[in-house]
């Protein structure tokens, strides 16, 4: 096989494989909305209407428990995760550690975010049995923390860095303190910051693995900080295996709404972090 | 008068102090901040492994991982039969996601250029933000009836559907995202120069590609690649809904099966009462944990490489 035809073989090649990728994205986004999207529109009810005592068995009732368990659990864990998150950020930024601390730290920060959810559910769910406490909202809501946390930082770290040094070094000679500096970084990183916490959220609003066994999977509406409660990624879990075809649309339509808010948030996340750069004081984009 | 500047310098300085009781405070939270990734590894790592011990003492650590017995209620725990199906569904999802991963890369980083690129490189991002379990229950709808109906009848198998190779094919789409982003973004660090010379002294650009390129960017791919089995190791929800869920030696691939992750799910909820269970179940997640990091850190130490390399 002489060289050009070795080319137009590859280039063949090349161009199939994009298209499998985006063929099978198609089909994933596009099933699930045309499937899901179907359901929902013959009963929109679903979305707003508390499960029925047997749902799982019967399919009675809708899932307004999941949705409002995985609000309940995500965004006190987003908030929770961001604050310490940012903290860690900040810090592994050169005016507080040396390059060797922050590099040290990076290492574990990956480790972390490459560590499986299924890991963290198990952490959780020893700490939970060693402390006698049972699977519940707020254990829940430290798992998907623990979950978010390398990824809200990574992103923060990296919005950080992007800042100028000008910036830093100009308010830095008008005599600030480091944290006088670095809340005015924050400030000039924070369109890519918000981005960042949206991509963390949206992480943590479709992992089902990492609150599998700490949230409890309720059957039924959340009642307080202590009882068990279930999320949006579990209840499609329980659902889609089921042997009764109703049951399984109801998964469909679960699917569809937790798929339709992960893609908003992944529009917003990148139109933030497009759109608000050139409101950042030190960019060159004016 | 002067009374008035005493004041005022006091306040001045009451201000300084406070900044700067601002500032100390603050240090120390941010610090206290950075050593969280460092103790919260360290947490889990001392928790999984405190946990998993009594199976450890019970059982040699030999037997835990040559045994293909497994059952819980008796006391035997094999973890041969989800270790040789993690192995399988690695290595098949790897096998396809490899090439269809390392081809769009290619043509993401070097054919595409534009509108296109972004749009494809968008398309990369939203695949990599789909829920695990959105890919299941695809998995389900789509992959299910294909291996069950047409390619097992096709190959003359007789298979339902839910198995080894219906997770394979399902996790094989997962883990090219992660591997598509780190490859161009690495391809995309080679400094110009190369690629022109390469050209000037006569290559095919596929050419220049194959012998340049994929080489000067190996450890970078690599470690691309080493974050994609890592990826597939650990993937959970998807796997557990088209796998089948069955502890036992996997005959084919058309079988049902078990994966380390899966026998996690599969088993937690129903044997939390038996100590030993737990234990062992513990222990696997430890098992996943190593086995992760292990990749991790190969890749880090590949991409650090990577770096010294640029500086041709």
């Amino acid at each position: 096989m002489d060289r050009y035809t070795e080319q137009k073989l590859f280039g063949v090649l090349m161009r199939a494989s994009v298209a499998v990728v985006i063929g099978a994205l198609a089909i994933i986004v596009g099933v699930t909305l045309v499937r899901g999207g179907a359901v929902l529109a013959s009963d929109p009810t679903l979305a707003i209407t508390p499960p029925g005592p047997t749902y799982l068995i019967d399919g009675g009732g809708g899932f307004l428990h999941a949705m409002v368990g995985s609000l309940f659990i995500v965004v006190p864990a987003t908030v929770a995760s961001t604050a310490v998150a940012l903290s860690t950020a900040i810090y592994l930024q050169s005016d507080y550690s040396s390059e060797r601390f922050a590099e040290w730290v990076n290492l574990f920060l990956n480790v972390l975010w490459g560590t499986p959810p299924i890991v963290y559910g198990v952490f959780v769910l020893t700490l939970l049995i060693f402390a006698g406490a049972r699977a519940s909202l707020v254990a829940g809501i430290v798992s998907i923390a623990i979950f978010q946390y390398p990824i809200i930082t990574r992103y923060a770290d990296e919005a950080l860095r992007s800042v100028s040094t000008e910036l830093k070094e100009t308010t830095y000679a008008l005599g600030s303190t480091r944290f006088e500096t670095a809340r005015i970084t924050l400030r000039a990183a924070f369109p890519g910051i918000v981005a960042g916490v949206i991509m963390g959220f949206a992480r943590g609003i479709g992992d089902a693995a990492t609150v599998l066994f700490t949230a409890g999977g309720a059957t039924d509406m959340p009642t307080g900080p202590f009882e068990p409660a279930t999320t949006l990624p579990i209840l499609i879990f329980e659902q889609a295996t089921s042997f009764n075809a109703e049951v399984r649309s109801h998964a469909y339509a679960a699917a569809f709404v937790l798929m339709v808010v992960v893609l908003v948030l992944i529009l917003v996340s990148k139109l933030l972090a497009g759109r608000f750069a050139r409101f950042v004081p030190g960019s060159d984009t004016q | 008068m002067a009374s008035e500047t005493g004041t005022e310098s006091a306040g001045r300085s009451s201000t300084v102090r406070r900044r700067l009781l601002a500032e100390r405070l603050s240090s120390a939270g941010l610090a206290l901040a950075a050593l969280f990734a460092i103790g919260l590894f360290a947490l889990v790592v001392a928790i999984l492994v405190w946990e998993s011990a009594p199976i450890l003492a019970e059982q040699p650590l030999s037997e835990l991982l040559l045994s293909s017995n497994w059952n819980p209620a008796q006391g035997e725990f094999g973890f041969l039969p989800a270790i040789v199906g993690t192995l399988y569904v690695t290595g098949i999802s790897m096998a396809i996601g490899i090439p269809l991963a390392l081809l769009s890369a290619i043509y993401l980083a070097e054919y595409a250029d534009g509108r296109t690129q972004t749009l494809l490189a968008s398309f990369i991002d939203v695949l990599a933000a789909v829920p695990g379990v959105v890919f299941g229950l695809i998995g389900l709808i789509v992959v299910v009836p294909f291996v069950g109906d047409y390619l097992a009848p096709a190959l003359g198998v007789q298979s339902t559907g839910l198995g080894i190779l219906t997770a394979s094919l399902v996790l094989s789409i997962i883990v090219v995202p992660y591997m598509v982003s780190l490859t161009v973004e690495s391809l995309e660090a080679l400094p110009d120069e190369l690629r022109e010379s390469a050209l000037a002294l006569g290559m095919t650009k596929w050419g220049m590609i194959r012998g340049v390129l994929l080489r000067a960017a190996g450890p970078g791919i690599l470690s691309a690649i080493l974050l994609g089995f890592g990826r597939a190791f650990g993937a959970t929800m998807a796997v557990v809904m088209v796998i089948g869920g069955m502890t036992a030696l996997p005959d084919s691939v058309f079988e049902p099966g078990q994966t380390l992750s899966t026998l996690i799910v599969n088993d937690f909820g129903e044997l939390m009462s038996v100590p030993t269970t737990q234990s062992a179940l513990i222990f696997v997640g430890l098992m996943l944990l190593v086995i992760v990091w292990t990749f991790n850190l190969g890749a880090m130490l590949l991409r650090r490489r990577l770096e010294r390399r640029w500086q041709y």
